[in-house]
C-alpha cells in the first residue's frame, strides 16, 4: 500500500513526539498476530496481582493481555496493566553500568562513564571488603547480638521472591549483615507488625473471595477506586448486586471511593484512633461483643503510650516522649480494657474527627450487627502513620470483639503497594529483623533454623536487628553506613526529608552508593555506581499478592545490552569475595574448609541452590524459554533458591508457611499458601479451611503459642507535625491510578504521561482563593524541609477538606518527598507521608 | 495662500460607464469566486473548536476580526490562528482538543480579550461554554467497556461528575466485576476536550465534536410527561383521586410504586405499651 | 532633464549626501519594523508590549486600538462589536485623519516593505516586461464590494484572503500557505504591474484613503520652483499621480500641498528631491 504524504508526515510526526517521550513502539500488524508467543506472567505493577498474557515475537513483548483465566482479574487489567508491553521499552533504557570517574579514575564528584561489570564488581568488591574488615576489628570479642555493619542494602517489593531470598542469604549469611530492608518499610512495615502483635504471623487471614462474601465493607484509609482498580470493581461488583450491601468510605479527604460510599467520611488526620476506639466502646457499651469468641480465643493486652515519633533521638518530640520506641505487652483484664477505651464516646470522637455523630453512629452499629459480614480494607492511610501499629490493632480489636474474622466475608485486610511486598519483601526475611519465613534476627533458635538451612557455622548470622529504611539514611548521613546497594526501587524520591537526609547521606565523601536499574531515575542519578538491570520478563520471576498468592512466570524476553537481572548481579557479586578475607579466624575455625572458599561457593553453588542442573525451559505446549542465570552459572539457579526457600516452610518449628514446589507454580495460575498436599488456603486459622486447625479446635490463632489472638488497648494520641500559624495545611501524599509509585516506568508511557502528566497539588477551592491561587496556576507548597512548585488543581479527582492539600508521589519533577517529614511509627518504623504541615503560596 | 486644492479630473459619460461595466464583470467574478472559498471555509473542520463563548460558526465569521487578541491572553497556549491552508476559515481561532485541550480558566481571559463580541461577553461562568460535545464515538474500542479501569476521561473532565459520569454495570462475563461505563451529559459538558487529549488509545475512543454536528433535537410535538411534571410542579391536569382495592389480608397495593406488596402481618410482642397495664393486669386464676 | 528611472535619486545622494537622501525612506522602515517588532517581542521574548494584531490590539494592555476597515466589515456582516473595539476604532481612526489615512500603508502596513521592493526592481533594473495598466479606482470598487461581500455572506469573507491582514497576523502567528499569496503580490508588482497592489487594488489603502481627506500632515511642493524636471519624484513615487497638480500647478492657481487622498506621506519624494522642493507640512485647519 502506497503511503500518502499525509500519512507519511502523520507518522512521523507520531513516531517524533513518540521519541521525545522516550518510547520507541512496538509495531505489531494483524497479519502478525498468529506468530505470537503468548505465556502467563503477573503484573509488574500493585498488588492486586493479576495475570496476564504476555506476547512475543522476535525477541520482543509485542502484545499483553488480561489473563481471561486468572481468577483475580478474570481478563481485566487496570489502564497500567493495559500499557504493560510498553513499560521495558523506554528509549533510556540503561544497558551497561555506569561508574562516576575523572580521568578514567573513580571519583565521587567525576561524571559517569561506562564501565565493564568486571570493573564495577571489582570496585565494589575493595569498597564492601575495606567496610567488612573494619567492621570486623570493631566487632572482635563481641557477641552476635552485638554486632556493627558498615555495608548495607535497600531492596524491594518489586524483586522477584528468589532475588530476595538470595539478597537476604547475600547479607545476612555472607556479609553477615542485617543492613538488609525493603521499600516495603515505606509501605507494609505497620501491617507487619500489627500482624506479629496480633496474631503471631504475618500477612491477612483472607483472601479477595472477601470481596463476594461481605455483606458491608469498610475503607480505613484505601483509596481502592484507585489503587487496587481491579479489586474494587470486585467490591463495587458486590455493592451492585448484593442487596443490602452497604460501602463505608473514612479517609482524610474525599477521593474516588467516595462515589459508592453510602457512608462516607472524612476525617481531620490522626482522628481515626479515636474513631477506631469509640466503635469498641460501642460494641463494649452494647454488649454487641462475640463473648463465646472473646472466652476462647482471645488475649487482652495493654501497650506502653506516649511512644515518640521515630525521629532522631535528640529531636524534642523523642526527648520529650515517655517511652520512646517502646512496644511490650502486658495482659489486662477484658474489664481494664473495656476501661481504656470508655473516654471514646460518640461525641469525643464527633469532635476530635469532625465527622458527625450520626456517620459515626453508623458505623459502630454496621460492626455491631452480628448478622453483618464486614471485610475492612486499608493500604497506606493506616500503614503511613506515626501510630499505624496501633491503628492496624485497634480494627483488628473491633473485628476480634465481635469474631468477624477469618471466615468468608469477614475479614480485616491489609492490602500492599507492591506486587511481591507479600511474596518477597515479607516472606523471604528481607527485613532488618527478619529470617525467611517468619523467623527473626533476634531469637537464636530462629537463627540455628536458617544456619542449618544454609550449612553454615553456628553464629554467622548476627544476632542484631540492621538498620531500617529511614535509620540507612540517618546512617549514611553519619557516616555509619558506607556501602550501600540499592536495587529495584526509587529511594531518593520516596524516603521522606530528602533535603536534610537521604541527598546528604548519598552524596556523603565516605560512602559508596550502588543503585542497579533500568532507567536513569532521580537515585540513580544521585548514585556513584549505576548498574543496568533486567526488568519484569526480562527475567524469571515470581511475585506474592496481598492474599497470599504466590505466581511465577518464565523469562519471555532477553535484556538490552549488558544488561542483568537483580538475581545475577547479586550471585555474581559474590564470586568476588573469599571467606577468608570478609569473615573473622574464630568463625572460619568452626568450619576450616569453607576458608578458601568464595561467598558464591557458600551461598549458591553449595549442592543445595545448584542441585538443578541446566536444562531448556519449556511449557506445556513445548516452546522453549530462555533463562540468563541459568545461562550464566550454568545451574537453574531461581528453581534451587526457591527449593532451599521452601525448606524453611516446613523444616522449622513455626508452622503455616508451606508452599507448593517450584514446578507446580509454573503450571498453576498462583497458590495461596500455605499450600498442603496441593491444597491452597482461602481462610487461615479457622477449621476446614485451615488444615492447621484440628477438627473440633474451630478456630485457633496458631501464630501465637496459645492459640490466641490479641486485643491490645491504644490511645488517641496527636500527630508528629500538625497545621500551625505558618505552616497552615496538612499534606497529605500519595498516588494515582494512571501511575505506580516513583512513576519511573507508567511516565515512561506516553499515553499514561498524557493521561496524568505532572503532580498537581489538590486543594479545597476556599483554601485556592485565600491564597490569591487559580486553577491551573503554579504554586510554591513549602514546608521546614523544603519547597516545591505544582500546579494548583480544584476540581480534581480528590476533594481535600479546607485546611488539607494532597500531593501525589508520582513525579520525578516535583519531589515531594523534599517536604515530608521522616517521622515514623516508632514500632514499624515506617513513615508517616500522610501527615505533616505545609504553606501554599503563589508561584 | 490663496491656493486651491486641484479639481477632480473630469470624466465623460462613455468613459464613466465603460469603466462601470468593466468594474461589476470584474467584481462578480471576484464575489463568485471569494463566495466559492468562503463557503468552503465555513465548514469548519469537527476537530476544530472554537473558544468558549463563540457565538454559532456562521456569526461568528461575520464578527470574528481575526486579531488573536483571545490567543494571546489564553495562559497555556491552547488557542491558535488559522493560516492559509487549513481547513479554518484563515485567521480565525480554534483549537484541537487531542492535542491542546481549554483548560477552562475561572475568569475565561479569553472572552474580554474579544474586542467584538465574537467571544459572547456574557459567558461569566466557564462552566456554561459550549465548545462542543463530548462523544464517545467508538465503544468498541472504548476498554472501559471491556471492563478495564481505565476512566481517564471520567478522571481528567473538570466538571467532574457531571458531564462525564460512571455507570457502573455487573460484568456478566467475569461474574464478578464491575463494569465503569462512562456516559456523556450534554447539560453539563464543556467541550474543552480534556477528555479527547487524555483518552489513552491510539485513535480517541471520545472525541468532542462541534454542538452543530453533535446535538440531536427532539421535534417539538412531545413532550416528556415527568418532565413537564416535575418543571410545573404539579399534574397538568386533574389530579388523580385516591384509589381503592379489594385486596387479602396481608397484601398492599402502591398504586404509583411497586404494585402489590406483601406485608407480613406485624406480630406483635406480648406486652401492653404501659408496663402499668402489665402490672395491674389480674392474675389468671 | 529627467533622469533614467534606475537613477532616480542618485542626484539627491550627491547633493545631499546618503543620509538627507534616504532619511524619510529610514524613518519609515524603521517605523514598519517598530511596529512588527513591538508585537513580536512578546511572543519572542515575552516582552508585551502589544497585543493582536492590526486588526485589533491592545496597548500596554490598557489602550485598544481596532482597525476601522475590519470593523466596517464585520459591521456590514450585521455584527455588533464591543465597545472596546469602538473605542479602538475611534484612537485609530482618530490618529489617521489627523496625520492622514495612509500613512498606515507607508509607515505600519508590512506589505508596503513587499510591494516597495517590487518596485525597486522594477526601477533597478528597468524592467521592459508588460506593465498591465489598472485603473487606480479599482480598490475603491474593491473596498465597495468587499463590505458588500459581507454583507451578503455574514462573514469577513474578505480577510479569508486580504494580503495585508494576513501577512501581519501571518508573522505573528504563523503564515501557512500565506507565504504564496505575499509571493503573489510581490510577483504581480514586480512583473505584471507597477505599484499594482498599494496603489491599484488595495481595499485597505482604499478605505485609508478616504481618512485621509482631512489629513493636516501633509506633503508640499513649497519650493516648486526650484524644480529641476528631474522627475525623480515621479519615479519613486507609488501613486505618482498626486505629485503632478501640486509640483506644476502654480500656473493655475493650485495649492503645492498635496492633498489628493492617496498621496501616503512616504516621503520619498522628498528624500530623492536634489532640490529640497518637498517637505511635511502641518495643516492649519483653515484652507
Amino acid at each position: 500500500m502506497a503511503l500518502s504524504r499525509r500519512d507519511f508526515i502523520k507518522n512521523n510526526a507520531i513516531a517524533a513526539t513518540a521519541a521525545v517521550a522516550g518510547i520507541t513502539l512496538p509495531t505489531i500488524t494483524s497479519a502478525e498476530t498468529d506468530k505470537i508467543r503468548w505465556d502467563k506472567a503477573a503484573c509488574r505493577f500493585c498488588g492486586t496481582g493479576c495475570s496476564v498474557l504476555v506476547g512475543v515475537k522476535d525477541g520482543r513483548v509485542v502484545a499483553t493481555q488480561g489473563d481471561p483465566d486468572a481468577p483475580v482479574n478474570k481478563g481485566l487489567n487496570c489502564i497500567k496493566g493495559y500499557f504493560l508491553s510498553k513499560i521495558m521499552y523506554g528509549k533510556d533504557r540503561l544497558t551497561q553500568p555506569l561508574l562516576r570517574k575523572t580521568n578514567g579514575q573513580y571519583d565521587k564528584e567525576g561524571q559517569f562513564e561506562p564501565v565493564s561489570w568486571d570493573e564495577a564488581f571489582a570496585l565494589m568488591a575493595e569498597k564492601w571488603k575495606a567496610s567488612i574488615k573494619k567492621d570486623n576489628e570493631a566487632n572482635k570479642g563481641k557477641s552476635v547480638d552485638d554486632m556493627v555493619s558498615s555495608v548495607g542494602m535497600f531492596g524491594s517489593g518489586q524483586w522477584t521472591v528468589w532475588e530476595g531470598y538470595a539478597a537476604s542469604k547475600l547479607y545476612k549469611a555472607g556479609f553477615r549483615s542485617n543492613n538488609l530492608d525493603p521499600n516495603a518499610r515505606h509501605c507494609m512495615a505497620t501491617a507487619v507488625v500489627a500482624f506479629i502483635r496480633g496474631f503471631g504471623i504475618d500477612e491477612p487471614m483472607g483472601c479477595y473471595d472477601d470481596l463476594e462474601h461481605a455483606d458491608a465493607f469498610v475503607l480505613w484509609g484505601a483509596n481502592m477506586a484507585e489503587m487496587h482498580p481491579i479489586l474494587w470493581s470486585r467490591l463495587t461488583d458486590t455493592r451492585l448486586t448484593k442487596e443490602g450491601c452497604e460501602v463505608h468510605v473514612l479517609s482524610t479527604f474525599e477521593h474516588r471511593n467516595f462515589e459508592l460510599a453510602d457512608n462516607g467520611m472524612v476525617f481531620v488526620p490522626q482522628s481515626d484512633l479515636a474513631i477506631l476506639n469509640y466503635i469498641a466502646n460501642y460494641i463494649i457499651e452494647n454488649e454487641a461483643y462475640n463473648k463465646d469468641f472473646i472466652e476462647k480465643h482471645v488475649n487482652f493486652k495493654s501497650t506502653p503510650t506516649d511512644i515518640g515519633y521515630g525521629l532522631r533521638p535528640e529531636h524534642p518530640l523523642e526527648q520529650r516522649a515517655k517511652n520512646a520506641g517502646k512496644g511490650d505487652l502486658t495482659p489486662i483484664t477484658f474489664e481494664e480494657y473495656a476501661a481504656s477505651v470508655k473516654e471514646y464516646t460518640l461525641e469525643k470522637a464527633s469532635e476530635l474527627s469532625s465527622v458527625p455523630q450520626e456517620k459515626l453512629l453508623r458505623l459502630a452499629k454496621l460492626y455491631a450487627d452480628p448478622n453483618k459480614k464486614i471485610s475492612s480494607y486499608w493500604t497506606m492511610g493506616f500503614n503511613q502513620h506515626t501510630r499505624g501499629v496501633w491503628a492496624n490493632g485497634l480494627l483488628y480489636n473491633v473485628h476480634l470483639l465481635m469474631g468477624k474474622i477469618s471466615e468468608p466475608g469477614n475479614s480485616p485486610f491489609s492490602l500492599t503497594g507492591q506486587p511481591s511486598a507479600c511474596g518477597t519483601a515479607r516472606e523471604v526475611g528481607t527485613f532488618a529483623h527478619r529470617l525467611p519465613a517468619d523467623y527473626v534476627v533476634m531469637k537464636k533458635p530462629h537463627r540455628d533454623i536458617a544456619e542449618k538451612i544454609w550449612s553454615l557455622p553456628e553464629g554467622t548470622l548476627s544476632g542484631k536487628i540492621g538498620y531500617h529504611a529511614v535509620l540507612q539514611s540517618r546512617m549514611l548521613k553519619d557516616g555509619k553506613l558506607n556501602c550501600y546497594w540499592v536495587q529495584c526501587n526509587n529511594n531518593m524520591q520516596s524516603a521522606a526529608n530528602m533535603n536534610e537526609e537521604t541527598y546528604p547521606g548519598w552524596r556523603n565523601p565516605d560512602n559508596f552508593i550502588v543503585v542497579s536499574d533500568p532507567y536513569p531515575t532521580v537515585s540513580a542519578m544521585a548514585a556513584d555506581l549505576v548498574l543496568p538491570t533486567a526488568m519484569w520478563v526480562e527475567k524469571e520471576g515470581a511475585y506474592g499478592n496481598a492474599e497470599r498468592r504466590t505466581q511465577f512466570w518464565r523469562q519471555q524476553v532477553s535484556a538490552p545490552g549488558k544488561t542483568r537481572s537483580d538475581l545475577w548481579q547479586m550471585v555474581e557479586f559474590s564470586k568476588y569475595f573469599k571467606i577468608s578475607e570478609i569473615w573473622p579466624a574464630d568463625l572460619i575455625a568452626k568450619k576450616p574448609e569453607l576458608a578458601e572458599k568464595t561467598l558464591y561457593d557458600v551461598l549458591f553453588a553449595n549442592g543445595s541452590v545448584d542441585k538443578f542442573p541446566q536444562t531448556t525451559v519449556k511449557d506445556s505446549a513445548g516452546n522453549e524459554y530462555g533463562n540468563q542465570e541459568m545461562e550464566d552459572f550454568g545451574f537453574y539457579l531461581q528453581k534451587g533458591l526457591f527449593e532451599e526457600y521452601r525448606r524453611f516452610g516446613t523444616e522449622g518449628p513455626k508452622k503455616g508457611h508451606e508452599l507448593a514446589s517450584f514446578d507446580a507454580y509454573h503450571k498453576m495460575r498462583g497458590l495461596r499458601w500455605p499450600v498442603i498436599k496441593g491444597k491452597e488456603t482461602l481462610w487461615r486459622f479457622r477449621e476446614g479451611y485451615d488444615p492447621h486447625v484440628a477438627a473440633g479446635e474451630d478456630i485457633k490463632f496458631y501464630g501465637n503459642d496459645d492459640g490466641r489472638a490479641n486485643i491490645i488497648t491504644a490511645p488517641y494520641e496527636p500527630a508528629a507535625e500538625s497545621p500551625d500559624k505558618e505552616y497552615d495545611l496538612w499534606l497529605c501524599t500519595g498516588r494515582v491510578l494512571e501511575h505506580w509509585h516513583s512513576g519511573s516506568m507508567t511516565r515512561r508511557v506516553p499515553e499514561l504521561y498524557r493521561a496524568f502528566p505532572d503532580a498537581l497539588v489538590f486543594m479545597h477551592p476556599d483554601d485556592a482563593k485565600e491564597r490569591h491561587l487559580r486553577r491551573g496556576l503554579s504554586a510554591v507548597i513549602q514546608s521546614r524541609r523544603g519547597e516545591i512548585k505544582a500546579r494548583v488543581e480544584t476540581r480534581g479527582r480528590n476533594r481535600p477538606p479546607k485546611g488539607l492539600v494532597f500531593i501525589p508521589w508520582f513525579d520525578e519533577g516535583r519531589l515531594v518527598n523534599k517536604l515530608t517529614l521522616d517521622a515514623t511509627d516508632p514500632l514499624s518504623k515506617q513513615t508517616d507521608y500522610k501527615k505533616c504541615a505545609v504553606k501554599i503560596t503563589k508561584a | 495662500m490663496a491656493h486651491q486644492k486641484p479639481a477632480p479630473r473630469p470624466i465623460n459619460r462613455r468613459q464613466f460607464l465603460g469603466e462601470t461595466a468593466q468594474m461589476l464583470a470584474a467584481s462578480s467574478l471576484i464575489a463568485m469566486g471569494l463566495m466559492g472559498y468562503g463557503k468552503h471555509s465555513h465548514a469548519l473542520p469537527a476537530t476544530a473548536l472554537r473558544p468558549p463563548g463563540a457565538l454559532p460558526e456562521e456569526d461568528f465569521l461575520g464578527a470574528c476580526i481575526r486579531c488573536g487578541l483571545c490567543v494571546r491572553s489564553c495562559p497555556y497556549n491552547t488557542l491558535k490562528l488559522a493560516q492559509v491552508g487549513d481547513d479554518i476559515a484563515t485567521g480565525t481561532p480554534y483549537f484541537i482538543a487531542r492535542d491542546v485541550p481549554c483548560e477552562m480558566c475561572e475568569d475565561i481571559p479569553c472572552i474580554p480579550a474579544c474586542p467584538t463580541h465574537a467571544l459572547n461577553h456574557d459567558l461569566k461562568k466557564i462552566d456554561q461554554a459550549k465548545m462542543g460535545l463530548a462523544q464517545i464515538t467508538d465503544q468498541s474500542a472504548c476498554i472501559a467497556f471491556l471492563g478495564l479501569r481505565c476512566e481517564v476521561c471520567y478522571n481528567v473532565c473538570p466538571v467532574r461528575g457531571k458531564a462525564i459520569t460512571l455507570e457502573r454495570q455487573h460484568n456478566a462475563r467475569s461474574g464478578k466485576h464491575a463494569l465503569f461505563i462512562p456516559v456523556l451529559h450534554f447539560d453539563a459538558c464543556t467541550g474543552c476536550g480534556k477528555c479527547e487529549e487524555a483518552c489513552i488509545l491510539e485513535e480517541a475512543a471520545i472525541k468532542v465534536l462541534p454542538i452543530a454536528l453533535a446535538k440531536g433535537k427532539m421535534q417539538a410535538h412531545y413532550k416528556v410527561g415527568w418532565q413537564e411534571k416535575q418543571q410545573a410542579g404539579q399534574a397538568l391536569v386533574t389530579p388523580d383521586v385516591e384509589h381503592q382495592f379489594n385486596l387479602p389480608s396481608g397484601k398492599r397495593y402502591d398504586y404509583y410504586g411497586e404494585g402489590l406488596v406483601d406485608t407480613p402481618e406485624e406480630i406483635a410482642p406480648p406486652f401492653a405499651n404501659n408496663p402499668l397495664d402489665s402490672l395491674n393486669q389480674k392474675q389468671e386464676p | 532633464m529627467a533622469n533614467p528611472a534606475k537613477e532616480a535619486g542618485l542626484a539627491a545622494i550627491r547633493s545631499k549626501g546618503w543620509w538627507r537622501a534616504h532619511q524619510w525612506l529610514f524613518l519609515r522602515r524603521f517605523s514598519q519594523l517598530l511596529v512588527l517588532g513591538l508585537f513580536l517581542s512578546g511572543p519572542w521574548f515575552g516582552l508585551w508590549v502589544i497585543k493582536g494584531n492590526l486588526n485589533s490590539s491592545l496597548l500596554l494592555n490598557t489602550v485598544p486600538m481596532t482597525d476601522p476597515y475590519i470593523l466596517l466589515q464585520s459591521l456590514f456582516a450585521a455584527m455588533l462589536p464591543a465597545s472596546t473595539a469602538f473605542i479602538g476604532v475611534a484612537i485609530v481612526l482618530g490618529f489617521y485623519l489627523v496625520v492622514g489615512g495612509r500613512v498606515y500603508c507607508s509607515w505600519v502596513c508590512p506589505v508596503n516593505i513587499i510591494t516597495d521592493a517590487a518596485a525597486w526592481l522594477r526601477r533597478r533594473f528597468n524592467f521592459k516586461g508588460k506593465n498591465f495598466s489598472i485603473n487606480r479606482h479599482v480598490r475603491y470598487w474593491l473596498l465597495g464590494l468587499t463590505l458588500i461581500l459581507a454583507s451578503l455572506s455574514g462573514s469577513l469573507l474578505w480577510e479569508l484572503v486580504n494580503p495585508v491582514s494576513m501577512l501581519h497576523r501571518g508573522l505573528l502567528f504563523g503564515l501557512g500557505l500565506g507565504w504564496y499569496v505575499i509571493l503573489a503580490v510581490f510577483l504581480f508588482d514586480w512583473l505584471l504591474s507597477k505599484n499594482g497592489w498599494c496603489g491599484h487594488l488595495c481595499p485597505v489603502g482604499a478605505f485609508y484613503s478616504l481618512a485621509t481627506v482631512v489629513a493636516r500632515v501633509r506633503v508640499s511642493a513649497d519650493k516648486r520652483a526650484q524644480c529641476d524636471d528631474c522627475m525623480d519624484c515621479f519615479a519613486v513615487c507609488p501613486e505618482p499621480q498626486v505629485i503632478k497638480s501640486a509640483l506644476k500647478g502654480a500656473d493655475q492657481g493650485i495649492s503645492p500641498v498635496i492633498y489628493a487622498a492617496n498621496c501616503t506621506n512616504c516621503g520619498r519624494c522628498i528624500d530623492v528631491c536634489a532640490k529640497d522642493v518637498f517637505a511635511f507640512q502641518w495643516q492649519k485647519f483653515i484652507k
